[in-house]
């Protein structure tokens, strides 16, 4: 088992045939992933050429919008790579259309942008995960976004974060384990899923044993996690919080990661977390081998 | 600073007036005989708490604004220096309010947040009366409109002979906000003057960078005089650094990492005497020779850097690359790089790059196989 996606998505890249678009539908194809298909208006009825995970060439469709995509191929997710001024049209597109998953990976997509399409998701069956973020990968299965899938396999273990480069830290220093899935939720001031909607989904995924949750500077995300973790998670969490040394009022590399005055800091949300009975290391490695002792115990 | 966030205001058409920004105390006492009357002497820098600071001063003639003017100009507000003060005439101020409109990241939308019970008190009233500050949410997709306007009017209780210019104000207001791309427009205080007239006597606005690309005007706000140097260089190369005050200077790629390498670097200092993390440097997934080089060069021009921790994780960027951007960059520098490089590679095609830098044996770089290990290391040349 998994959260959001696995095997039977069927996925289409949104701006398959712009530079990241294509090196990453590569990279999805070779994970394994199930891709059916991409769109750009103004390259739709063409198709593009990629080699799948079996080493077989395919060439993949590409649409003139989502709707169509969907009814031609049965597609339930998207993946986003589309430049930020054009990810907000991208967005809504595809939560009109109805997608199931929408996974956003661009970085730079402004705020009210962000604000404006994750409105209109709202009371649509539309997930969003992201903007700015790695997306997601369910080892073996499926991956949709840009974690390099050969960092670690399947295994007991569900991982949600804030930020890229952190994932693929604790993935590797958790490669022996393994995941069920690995989800990214993005490092910007508005994001669709957050570290609430990861847990719960990862609470009631039955394969799921432990959780690694990684925040950061900014916001109260891991404050209301915390909450959310106290009163609804019975499966042991393990957290780590990067950002201790950021000075107030600096944005540090995500638009999201800034102290404004004594809020959003790292001691309150590691405070919060071990208030909620998590335990959270003060390393990377620290975390990862906090969640090596609890795996060995299980 | 507060004569830009006025321009902005008075661009969108809400009750402003923008006064002369001077330089010096000549011009001061010139803008302040202009103005007539008396006049308000106001340090113009990114920071709040200016009247506390002795930023701000009342004027009754040109010669006291002078005077004023050039005990403000030169002096440090929260670390940052006055180059400019802002003169305005002299307001009579019948009542003070305050109104604002921001992003809201919990509810993932934008608030209103406006008091009808004292302006710059803002934070006191907060504590003391929290009902009085009103805070009204604002659906993304809706917005403002006149008749969202008149509902915050009514909720925040502003007096009913100034509805229809609060109305008119804060339709302003949202204009700024939505127009500018903003994540923070703040009025403190919207202030009732003699005659029942409403105006925004002092602002702020915070402008999203994400949006610079349909904002090209927004370029202007940018106080380069007031920027670190070493920012303003890496700003220039397209580096995401923030300059902090230590002696180990650090590379990584990614946000998340490299705010976790500051950390684990400020936790290995606690044992090798206190030494501290002195960047952020974030070169982001393709670590290119001359990426590298150009972090390098700016951190190597940090004269508090003793030693440089490089922390890669090979995502989708290969570790052999990385490798050999260090290579390119050490190369490129030739004898300007000086100080120590504690180098941690891991991830994609590790082996290979750590055999780079192996055959390269740079007498200034040192290899360390973990990010905990290779923290200490650089610590512990910081304080060599």
């Amino acid at each position: 088992m998994s959260i959001y996606l696995n095997s039977d998505s069927k996925v289409i890249v949104q701006g398959i045939t712009g530079g990241e678009g294509t090196k990453h539908t590569a990279l999805m194809l070779k994970a394994g992933t199930n891709i059916v298909g991409g769109v750009n208006a103004r390259k739709a009825g063409t198709t593009v050429s990629h080699v799948d995970a079996e080493g077989k060439d395919v060439e993949l469709p590409v649409f003139g919008s989502v709707s169509e995509a969907m009814q031609e191929t049965g597609a339930n997710v998207s993946v986003v790579f589309v430049p930020p001024a054009f990810a907000k049209d991208a967005a809504m597109e595809a939560i009109d259309a109805g997608i199931e998953l929408l996974v956003v990976i661009t970085e730079g997509i402004p705020v009210q942008d962000t604000a404006e399409f994750f409105a209109h998701s709202q009371g649509t069956t539309t997930r969003i995960i992201g903007p700015n973020c790695p997306g997601i990968i369910t080892p073996g299965e499926a991956l949709a976004g840009i974690t390099p899938a050969t960092i670690a396999g399947k295994g007991p273990i569900g991982l949600v974060s804030k930020s890229g480069t952190l994932t693929y830290q604790m993935m590797y220093e958790l490669r022996d384990f393994g995941f069920t899935t690995a989800i990214g939720i993005g490092g910007d001031p508005i994001i669709g899923t957050t570290h609430i909607d990861a847990l719960e989904a990862f609470e009631a995924d039955p394969d799921t044993k432990a959780i690694v949750m990684i925040g950061e500077i900014g916001g109260d995300a891991e404050e209301r996690a915390a909450e959310f973790i106290k009163a609804n998670v019975t499966k042991p969490v393990v957290g780590y919080v990067a950002g201790f040394t950021a000075p107030e009022g600096k944005t540090m590399g995500h638009a999201g990661a800034i102290v404004s005055g004594s809020s959003g800091t790292a001691a309150a949300k590691k405070e919060a977390l071990e208030a909620a009975g998590v335990k959270v290391g003060r390393t990377p490695s620290e975390t990862a081998a906090l969640m090596r002792e609890i795996l060995q115990s299980l | 600073m507060e004569y830009q966030a006025k321009e902005l205001f008075a661009k969108h058409d809400v009750p402003v007036t923008l006064g002369s920004v001077v330089t010096t105390a000549d011009e001061a006492k010139a803008a302040a005989e202009q103005i007539g009357g008396t006049v308000v002497v106001k340090a113009q820098v990114k920071a709040g708490g200016r009247g506390k600071a002795g930023g701000v001063k009342l004027a009754k003639t040109p010669d006291e604004a002078y005077e004023h003017a050039s005990n403000i100009l030169g002096m440090e507000i929260k670390g940052l220096t006055v180059n400019r003060v802002l003169i305005v005439p002299a307001a009579e101020i019948v009542e003070e309010y305050y109104f604002s409109f921001l992003l809201d990241r919990g509810n993932r939308s934008y608030l209103t947040i406006a008091s009808v019970e004292g302006g710059v008190e803002i934070e006191e009233v907060a504590k003391t009366n929290p009902d009085a500050v009103r805070q009204i949410p604002v659906d993304a997709t809706t917005g403002v409109d006149e008749q969202k306007a008149r509902e915050i009017v009514a909720d925040a209780r502003f007096p009913l002979e100034l509805a229809d210019q609060a109305v008119g104000t804060i339709l302003a207001l949202w204009k700024v906000f939505v127009e500018e791309d903003a994540t923070l427009v703040e009025v403190n205080p919207l202030a009732r003057l003699a005659g029942d007239k409403l105006e925004a006597l002092d602002g702020k606005v915070s402008l999203d960078e994400n949006a610079d690309f349909r904002h090209p005007d927004h370029a202007q706000f940018e106080d380069k005089a007031a920027a670190d140097p070493l920012e303003a260089k890496a700003k220039e190369k397209g580096l995401n650094y923030v300059k902090l005050d230590g002696e180990v200077g650090i590379i990584g790629n990614g946000a998340g990492l490299v705010m976790s390498t500051l950390d684990v670097v400020a936790y290995a200092g606690e044992a090798r005497g206190n030494v501290k993390p002195a960047n952020f440097l974030d070169i982001g997934g393709g670590a290119s020779a001359e990426v590298m080089a150009n972090g390098l060069d700016v951190i190597l021009g940090d004269p508090q850097v003793k030693s440089v921790f490089v922390n890669v994780f090979g995502g989708i960027t290969a570790c052999d690359a990385v490798a050999n951007g260090i290579k390119g960059a050490l190369e490129l520098l030739g004898d300007n790089a000086t100080k120590p490089l504690v180098v941690r590679l891991d991830g994609n095609k590790v082996e290979e790059g750590r055999a780079i830098l192996d055959e390269l044996n740079h007498p200034l770089v040192t290899q360390v196989d973990t990010m905990d290990g290779a923290a200490d290391k650089a610590a512990e040349l910081a304080n060599a």
